[in-house]
Order: structure tokens, then C-alpha cells, then sequence
């Protein structure tokens, strides 16, 4: 047996449900306040937290909400009286934090979430897409999205690091696809907890709600200052590149695990590069091989900073290459999709960019196949076509 | 007093404003340990305009409909983080008995120790006196404007701290900003009680309610004289004092002195006045306000 052998090789690792893995891997970062509401595929990583905490394993305090919009509120408010805090949501839950997700950003409370990526109602489905986090990249929040459950665990740590450095300061939503891995066993490493406690320092804000030394948080700001909020924002999220690159590599020379804000599979002589987010790339990886195999120079680009988008790094693995393709299970209504319309805009005015092609699937939880994505490979190579659409629709019914 | 520290003049709330003089009855009350917490509205926009700030206490505000739930978030962080101060929202009524009361319901119900105290001006002051659902019977609001077939306002006020006590809050009390000592007693009640506590504070707006801005303090009483305001403490469901009256003055004594009420007293609807008397008569019945 093959998982047999993986254990016995590494005695630290289990074979654990995406959402008991994550739960362990938040109790090892050590927050304060948990605050969450349920909701589906999201529901196993608060129930097993709340358990954690009801026999006393884990330090937090789990404050159980009437609703998404009052989780995030909390820990807002946690989050300025000096807590460390973490939630978790999905979907209509995201949607819900809509005004939250802003306001948090805003006032630069360095929350972690994970976001586990669900599609959004009408109609209603309880399924994985991604449309849900992406929708709401422009909420000043970095997005980073896992491939599997061992990065699901893995970028916990690494997101509150970032978003607790005092030159960042921004929540951070760590994605990973609802269902898909939330609820597939895999064999994962939960980081141990004396070396997060030496990766992760404790959360020591320079300004906290105390009676001792009174401070004004969430003030109104008027047009002669509300620009200079945007911008040292945006500054913010730029500037997290190069931390989250750091913090990446020293997680890898602590933990042995490398993570990059992208990374490139069999790119090397590929003319043809498939781009895509989270837990798709697996497929996606078994579908390049085959097709490998049958002489098609085909590589792939992983993304998994999506917010800091590193514009740079992805020009670097891409250039050169005739043709991208990016799969993503996300529609922008009207205008492409959040991904490419991302890559677009990122390469535009460059040289040698690839013309890019990008293909929405597995919305609302529709199986993605490799044959998917040799298809949409093959379909590139032997007809013209727009520069985006739908991929294994089902016509019979339109 | 004591809360001229903690909360500076120099905020821009329009000349007679009730609101900044609840907010120094409340700190007075409250004391130094304290962290407000408060929702968007008049509160926010006239003390803290950055730089600037009128608090002498720690304060936060987020949004309009979850001041509930930040204060949740500060109170737990206390206790696990093993510090101590007095958390209390101030929040206006529709922050509080319309686009915050699921997070307020939440509050109650999860047994925070928060003091929730609503400054009640009677209708959206700060977008320009829209009517919410704490605006009484009969007034003219610019979204519930007396017309040729309008008297104003058609619902009577949400009862609040019913609901509030319907949560099985320890306290809950009603005070007018025309009777300063109670209300700064309630609020020192309050910060002795361990758990969620709602005052309801009328807080009168000489803007929205078309009066002159040095009659706040008269309205505030007017209000109470009535009896269209009860003032009273509910402590574990149960009513345990009332604000009585001496001689009840006649509705029309309040209304006549306001330009929200001022059609009320065209031949049109004249027998609304009845109504509003009605009402009174009906809090003076419930709440043994007769002395």
C-alpha cells in the first residue's frame, strides 16, 4: 500500500479530513478569538475547533455569532483590543461580510480566514467554485489560495505573519476549494506547534483599545485625507509580496515545505501554459503529464497569491510562451473571468506575452476532468476561438 | 464633572444637541475605565473627524450595523487577554432598534457584559431626519412626510427595551437626558451588573425635531412629563421603578413646541393629537406614571 509507506516514512504525518487539518493547524497559530457561523462545506473546521476549545486543547475563545456579518464585526473588535483572531466562511457567508470584508481592510486588523470556496446563490448551490473570494479581490484583503490540504495548513501560519507585520498590516483570506479538499482525506503534516511558536511571534499591536492610553479607532476621514488611506493600502498589499516570498522561504527552511507566490510545472520548454488557482491544478498537473506523453510541450503556472497579484514573477515564468489557457472556476458576468482578466491587464504593454485564452469550469461544484483539459488544449490548437467561454457545457439543455 | 476629560467640546454637533450631552452623562457614569464603542451616525461623524478626535476614553467605531458585535469581540478579548474596563456602546436608534438589532439580538442573547445605551433622536439625524422605526406616531420625517394625505408618521415607536428584556437582560432602563442624574445613576447601575444591560436614553434633536436649540432640556422633560416617554427600570424582566408624575401635562404642551408635529394642528388631523394622547394615556396605565 502506498499510503502505508508515506506514513512510515514520515512519522509526523496523518491522514486527516482538509477541515480537521486546517482546525489543527489554526490551534498551533495560537488565536485569541475564534468567531465563526456555520455554513456549508465550511461547517467541519468550526465544528472541530468549538470541539478543540470544549476540551480545553485550544487556548481561544469562541464566540458563536448570530450571523457571518456579526463574525467578522467581533473580530474587528477583538482584533483592536490586542487578540489575534481567526473565522472561516464560504459563499453567502463571504457575500454577507461584503461591507465587513472593506471596513476590516480599511482599518488595517490583520484577521486570518479561511475562505473555503463555495458558488453563489441563484441558484442556490452549496458546491465548489471560486467565484466567492474572487468577487471580492478588490477588498483590500490578501488572497491566498491552497492547491491541498497540506497548503491549506501550511499558509495559515504564513498569512498571519504577514498580516501581522507592522509594514503590512492587512487581513489575509487563506482559499481553499469547499468539498474538493475541506472534505477528501489526504496525508498532511499539521506544523508542529513549537515551531510555529518560533515562525509566528505573538501578536503585539502598537495600538490597542486601553484605558491607560486612550486612542480613537475607525474615525471619519473626509476628502482631504480619505485618498491617503487608499493609497497606504495599496502600498500595503504591494509591499506584501516581498514579505509573503519571505515568509514563504523561511517557513521552508523551518518546516521543509516550499511554497512560492507562483510556480511553474514542466514550464521550462512549454509553448503552451495552463494557468489556474487551487485545487484544480492537481487535475490539471495529471493532465500535463499525459499530454507530455503525447509530445504536446504543455506546462503550468500555479498561482497562489492571487492578492498580492505578483505581476513580475508571473511575467518572468510566462514569457516567451506562444499560448496561455487559464482555467478557473469563476465568472466575471459579462467580462471573462477574474484570473485572466487579472493576467490580461498584468501583461499588457509587455513583450512576448502569450495570447491568452481562459475557459470557465467546475462552477457549482461540476466535475473537472483531465479530458476537460486536454480538450480545452486540443480545441485551442485546432479552431479559432473567442477569448473566453464556458467549457463542458451541457447544450442539450440551453 | 469628571467627564470633561473624556470627552472634549470642540466636536461639531449642531448648537442644542442632545446627543453630546447624553455621551457626558454616560462617561460621567461610566468613568475613566471604559471603551466605547460606537456605530456610524451623528456620533461618529461629529467627534471624530480625523485627526481629530473629541474622546477621552478608548474608542472604536466600524460600521452601521455592528457596533453589537465589536463590542462582543472587545469584552471577550478582556477576559481572555485577562484585563479589565467597562464596555459600552453608544449607538443612535437606528443604529440600534432597526439595522443593528440582529447584532444587538446576538449580543443579548450570548450574555456579553456590554452596556448598550441608544441615544434615541427619533429618526436618521445624520442622513437628514429619515424616519426609523423609533420614530413616534405622527411626526413628519422626510420619508414619512405629513401631505394632504399624510399626518406623518402612521406606526408608533418600536419598544426596545421590551425586546431588550424579552432576551432575559439583567437591566434595562429608559432615561431623558432632562433628568441628568438618572441618567448617569443608571449607568453606574448598569456597570455593577455582570452581563448585557440596554438604556434607552432620549436624546432630543432640535434640527430633526424643528425646535429651538435651547429648549433640548425642556423637550427632554416634555417628553417624560407627558408620558409619551416612560421613564423606568426593568431589572430580570420585572419592573422595579418608575419615573412618576405629578400632574401629567396634555401631549399637546410637547407637540406644539415642535415643527415635526406642527400639522398635526391643522383641521386635517386633528384627531391624531387624540391618538398621541391615547398613547400616553396608555404608557401612564401600563406604567403607573400617576402619581
Amino acid at each position: 500500500m502506498i499510503k502505508s509507506n508515506i506514513l512510515k516514512e514520515n512519522p509526523k504525518m496523518k491522514i486527516l479530513e482538509g477541515s480537521m487539518a486546517v482546525a489543527q493547524t489554526v490551534k498551533t497559530c495560537k488565536p485569541n478569538i475564534v468567531s465563526a457561523y456555520p455554513i456549508t462545506p465550511q461547517t467541519h473546521i468550526v465544528e472541530d475547533i468549538a470541539q478543540m476549545v470544549a476540551d480545553g486543547e485550544m487556548q481561544a475563545d469562541y464566540i458563536k455569532v448570530d450571523s457571518e456579518f456579526s463574525a467578522l464585526s467581533a473580530l474587528i473588535g477583538a482584533c483592536a483590543t490586542g487578540a489575534r483572531t481567526y473565522s472561516s466562511t464560504t459563499s453567502q457567508g463571504l457575500a454577507l461580510m461584503f461591507e465587513v470584508l472593506f471596513n476590516a481592510s480599511g482599518m488595517r486588523m490583520p484577521i486570518v480566514m479561511t475562505v473555503v470556496n463555495r458558488a453563489l446563490s441563484a441558484p442556490l448551490n452549496i458546491w465548489n467554485d471560486q467565484h466567492d473570494s474572487i468577487a471580492v479581490r478588490d477588498a483590500g484583503w490578501i488572497q491566498l489560495y491552497a492547491e491541498d490540504n497540506q497548503e491549506a495548513c501550511d499558509l495559515l501560519p504564513i498569512a498571519y505573519k504577514v498580516a501581522e507585520d507592522k509594514e503590512i498590516l492587512l487581513p489575509t483570506m487563506c482559499c481553499m476549494d469547499g468539498f474538493v479538499l475541506t472534505h477528501t482525506f489526504e496525508p498532511v503534516v499539521i506544523p508542529e506547534e513549537s515551531l510555529v511558536d518560533e515562525f509566528l511571534p505573538s501578536f503585539r499591536p502598537d495600538y490597542v483599545l486601553d484605558p491607560e492610553n486612550p486612542v480613537t479607532i475607525g474615525a471619519y476621514g473626509g476628502p482631504e485625507i480619505y485618498t491617503e488611506f487608499r493609497y497606504q493600502q495599496h502600498n500595503a498589499m504591494i509591499n506584501a509580496e516581498e514579505k509573503i516570498e519571505r515568509a514563504m522561504n523561511e517557513f521552508g527552511e523551518m518546516f521543509g515545505r516550499e511554497y512560492n507566490l507562483v510556480d511553474g510545472y514542466r514550464l521550462d520548454d512549454a509553448d503552451i501554459v495552463l494557468i489556474s488557482m487551487g485545487s484544480l491544478l492537481g487535475t490539471m498537473k495529471d493532465a500535463v503529464d499525459d499530454m507530455r506523453e503525447d509530445g504536446v510541450k504543455v506546462g503550468i503556472l500555479k498561482i497562489t497569491s492571487y492578492r498580492p497579484f505578483p505581476k513580475e514573477k508571473i511575467y518572468e515564468k510566462i514569457r516567451g510562451i506562444e499560448t496561455g489557457i487559464v482555467f478557473e472556476k469563476d465568472v466575471s458576468i459579462g467580462m471573462g473571468a477574474g484570473l485572466l482578466n487579472d493576467l490580461k491587464s498584468s501583461l499588457y504593454g509587455k513583450k512576448q506575452t502569450p495570447s491568452l485564452y481562459g475557459f470557465a469550469l467546475g462552477l457549482g461544484g461540476r466535475d473537472v476532468t483531465i479530458d476537460n483539459i486536454k480538450d480545452a488544449v486540443n480545441k485551442l490548437k485546432t479552431s479559432k476561438l473567442d477569448d473566453f467561454g464556458f467549457i463542458n457545457l451541457r447544450e442539450e439543455v440551453l | 464633572m469628571s467627564s470633561v476629560q473624556l470627552f472634549a467640546p470642540g466636536h461639531t454637533a449642531c448648537a442644542g444637541c442632545g446627543m453630546p450631552i447624553a455621551i457626558k452623562l454616560i462617561l460621567e457614569g461610566s468613568g475613566k475605565d471604559t471603551i466605547v464603542v460606537s456605530p456610524t451616525g451623528c456620533l461618529e461623524v461629529t467627534t471624530t473627524r480625523y485627526p481629530q478626535s473629541a474622546w477621552g476614553v478608548p474608542w472604536i467605531h466600524s460600521l452601521f450595523e455592528n457596533a453589537a458585535a465589536v463590542a462582543s469581540g472587545v469584552e471577550r478579548t478582556l477576559k481572555v487577554l485577562k484585563r479589565d474596563a467597562n464596555v459600552i456602546v453608544i449607538g443612535g436608534d437606528g443604529a440600534t432598534v432597526d439595522i443593528g438589532i440582529g447584532a444587538l439580538s446576538g449580543m443579548f442573547e450570548r450574555g456579553h457584559n456590554v452596556t448598550y445605551i441608544c441615544y434615541d433622536n427619533e429618526a436618521y439625524m445624520n442622513t437628514g431626519v429619515q424616519r426609523s422605526s423609533s420614530t413616534p406616531y405622527g411626526a413628519s420625517t422626510t420619508t414619512s412626510p405629513a401631505g394632504k394625505l399624510s399626518f406623518g408618521e402612521d406606526r408608533p415607536k418600536k419598544d426596545l427595551p421590551a425586546i431588550a428584556a424579552a432576551h432575559g437582560v439583567p437591566y434595562v432602563a429608559t432615561a431623558s437626558i432632562g433628568y441628568p442624574k438618572d441618567v448617569i445613576n443608571k449607568v453606574k447601575k448598569a456597570k455593577e451588573i455582570v452581563g448585557p444591560k440596554y438604556i434607552h436614553v432620549l436624546a432630543p434633536c432640535p434640527t430633526g425635531w424643528r425646535f429651538d436649540g435651547e429648549k433640548t432640556i425642556k423637550m427632554a422633560k416634555l417628553a417624560v412629563e407627558t408620558g409619551l416617554f416612560p421613564v423606568y427600570e426593568m431589572e430580570d424582566g420585572v419592573i422595579t421603578k418608575v419615573k412618576k408624575i405629578k400632574d401629567r401635562k396634555p401631549v399637546d404642551e410637547y407637540l406644539k413646541l415642535q415643527g415635526r408635529y406642527k400639522h398635526l394642528f391643522k383641521d386635517d388631523f386633528k384627531d391624531q393629537v387624540k391618538k398621541i394622547q391615547e398613547i400616553a394615556d396608555k404608557n401612564a396605565e401600563k406604567f403607573g406614571l400617576d402619581r
